[in-house]
């Protein structure tokens, strides 16, 4: 305590007798200092983590063992009635599988989609070129701009009476009527084929892909730049043809940081809540998980029931990420 | 046994293939950085246009992409603004709302993330090496899991409708990333420097104040805009603590409910978007050369 107290207070400019003593000391004694300074340090930011995201997430397992609703949230304490009630009533209810369904054919689309859009773009942008840095800040935006005001203007543009892709389809595409592209739970055929998916679910993934189309771009052009341009040179003068430079040369450097995205995105799609929330709501075939939740905790009221639902989300989550690991981890550590 | 392959194909035949996808390459490689451009900024553009038309014009013209400049109608943005009891939306409180809370949120957090960062990229204590692990876990939680929880919580503390509430629960979510690019950025500082300054006989914190917060200060600078940027387009917890309140929204917020309703005009709400965006687009602009180094700093080691 004294000496952790005498390290703070040293006076800004120590006399000369003070100097030689302090290198006298013994080298542990500074960093034991240090311990004692990191720990100080650090303790703010542990503090508000542990209290703000790990004992609510040790809460939201207890909740999810009880019957909680919130007309009798005040009467619930700590020690209630344990069941697994809530679990049977989540796992056999209508539709949870459709949610679940749903939200990894979501998150597997939306992630594909992404880092495909983003691969594109990266590769597209390699050779420089006037306005290269502008053109790069442009592509950034839809990643940035705040998703309430992203969603906002999708709806509009899809809207079926006044948005401006319907009215181009109907009057210079030839569309029959006007398509419902965020309340149309019909699976839509390209080129003769039916696709197991619902127009909804088609558009909150095209719009996941055009929103986190720039994060992947962003992380691949900076792997990008890292391969050194004496190979891709190298292989020019052989006469190594584009697809080839980049199957042999270009592939191998990005397909690490590709297996590290496909992790990233698929964990972030997975949890997504705003943009189907804020595009559908969660209807026409696009309900997931996470929007269930939302919608058992705020329109029913059953706490008890969307906790549940939330941890198994979350399990299910840490299942998938774990069994991906231990089988392209060894690879990632490598590269 | 490759050298006699690659020498059997014919050379004719390869520099054929190589021009032919030369020359395709270099006609699709404009079109699609058109396309890409396109889709990202199109968006955009339709969201300014329709703010400055009034929703008749639109309903009669859904297809039209210009406007001259003797049509731009600035109305919109005055519906908008003003406040419920003058027939307006009331953005402008909700903008004072969403201020309040991003700027508290980049406060709180930096006081408890710089020198929380230092102490990860300097120090030697006792569970360092975890500590960043743990606070990176936080990032890839489900939101949805901790937003039942701390829903109840709030709820019960009486607390929820609260700006306060919002902000600690922002700074909770945001603190992990914010040690985790700074930590990265104070790597890069040499630590000789900081030795001289111990021999001179200056403590830890002084040698942080006086040499490394300084010399980091590009990076807490671009880091305070990152954290303003998280906190204005936050929408799930704003959604779940101050919806009740009309007061309380913040522009995320009351965009998104507003939207809903029918009686509120698409093209006054398109100027709420403009509103909305508009400052993230300049701090991004701004920073961008920081905050997309400080992203991927991690990308780039082979």
């Amino acid at each position: 305590m004294t000496e952790g107290g005498r390290g703070t207070a040293t006076v800004p400019e120590p006399t000369r007798e003070q100097a030689p003593r302090r290198r006298q000391r013994p080298a542990s004694s500074r960093a034991r200092q240090d311990a004692r300074t990191g720990l100080a340090l650090i303790s703010p930011t542990f503090a508000i983590v542990l209290v703000m995201v790990v004992l609510p997430i040790l809460w939201t397992v207890s909740l999810a063992f009880q019957q909680v609703r919130l007309l009798n949230l005040r009467t619930t304490g700590i020690l209630g009635d344990y069941s697994i009630e809530n679990f049977r009533a989540v796992l056999t209810s209508d539709g949870f599988v459709s949610a679940l369904v749903t939200t990894l054919e979501y998150s597997v689309l939306g992630t594909a989609g992404a880092i495909s859009v983003g691969l594109v773009a990266a590769l597209a942008l390699r050779a420089p070129f006037r306005g290269r840095g502008l053109v790069r800040a442009a592509l950034l935006l839809p990643y940035v701009a705040p998703v309430v005001a992203a969603t906002f203007v999708w709806s509009t543009l899809l809207n079926p009476q006044f948005g401006l892709v319907n009215d181009w389809g109907t009057g210079l595409l030839g569309w029959k009527e006007p398509i419902a592209f965020l309340s149309s739970r019909d699976e839509p055929s390209v080129l003769g084929v039916t696709l197991p998916l619902s127009t909804s679910l088609l558009t909150v993934i095209g719009f996941e892909a055009w929103r986190s189309f720039p994060f992947a771009f962003l992380f691949l052009t900076a792997r990008m730049q890292a391969i050194p341009d004496t190979l891709d040179e190298a292989a020019r003068l052989d006469g190594a043809t584009p697809t080839q430079r980049f199957r042999y040369i270009v592939w191998p450097e990005v397909a690490p940081t590709i297996a590290v995205l496909s992790v990233l995105r698929f964990i972030w799609t997975f949890n997504n809540f705003d943009d189907i929330y804020l595009l559908t709501g969660g209807g026409s075939g696009t309900q997931v998980v996470s929007v269930r939740v939302f919608d058992y905790l705020t329109a029913r009221g059953d706490i008890g029931a969307a906790a549940a639902q939330a941890l198994v989300l979350a399990l299910i989550l840490a299942v998938l990420v774990t069994t991906y690991l231990k089988f392209f981890g060894r690879r990632e550590e490598q590269a | 046994m490759s050298a006699t392959r690659t020498s059997a194909s014919s050379p004719a035949r390869r520099s054929l293939r190589n021009t032919v996808e030369e020359r395709s390459l270099a006609v699709l490689r404009p079109l699609v950085i058109a396309a890409l451009l396109f889709a990202a900024v199109f968006p955009f553009y339709y969201m300014v246009l329709l703010s400055f038309r009034p929703l008749d014009e639109l309903l009669q013209h859904p297809g039209s992409l210009w406007i001259s400049p003797s049509e731009v109608h600035l109305g919109t943005y005055g519906d908008v603004l003003k406040s419920v009891d003058d027939g307006g939306q009331g953005f402008l409180v909700f903008i004072r709302n969403s201020l309040l809370v991003a700027v508290a949120t980049v406060i709180v957090t930096l006081l408890v993330s710089v020198p929380g960062a230092y102490a990860v990229s300097r120090l030697q204590f006792f569970g360092r090496r975890y500590i960043s692990g743990l606070f990176l876990a936080v990032y890839f939680f489900p939101a949805i899991l901790l937003a039942v929880p701390l829903f109840v919580f709030y709820t019960r503390i009486g607390m929820r409708g609260s700006l306060i509430g919002l902000v600690i629960v922002y700074v909770a979510q945001v603190a992990a990333v914010s040690i985790y690019m700074l930590r990265n950025y104070f790597e890069t500082i040499p630590e000789s420097l900081e030795e001289a300054a111990a021999i001179d006989g200056a403590s830890r914190l002084q040698v942080m104040r006086h040499i490394s917060l300084p010399l980091a200060m590009p990076a807490i600078i671009s880091n305070a805009l990152f954290i303003f940027m998280i906190a204005w387009n936050e929408f799930l917890f704003a959604l779940l603590f101050l919806v009740e309140n009309r007061d309380r929204w913040t522009v995320s917020l009351g965009l998104s409910q507003l939207s809903g309703s029918i009686e509120v005009p698409t093209t006054t709400l398109m100027a709420g978007s403009v509103i909305l965006t508009l400052p993230i687009i300049v701090l991004f602009f701004l920073s961008e050369r920081w905050l997309t180094g400080g992203l991927t700093a991690g990308a780039e080691k082979g």
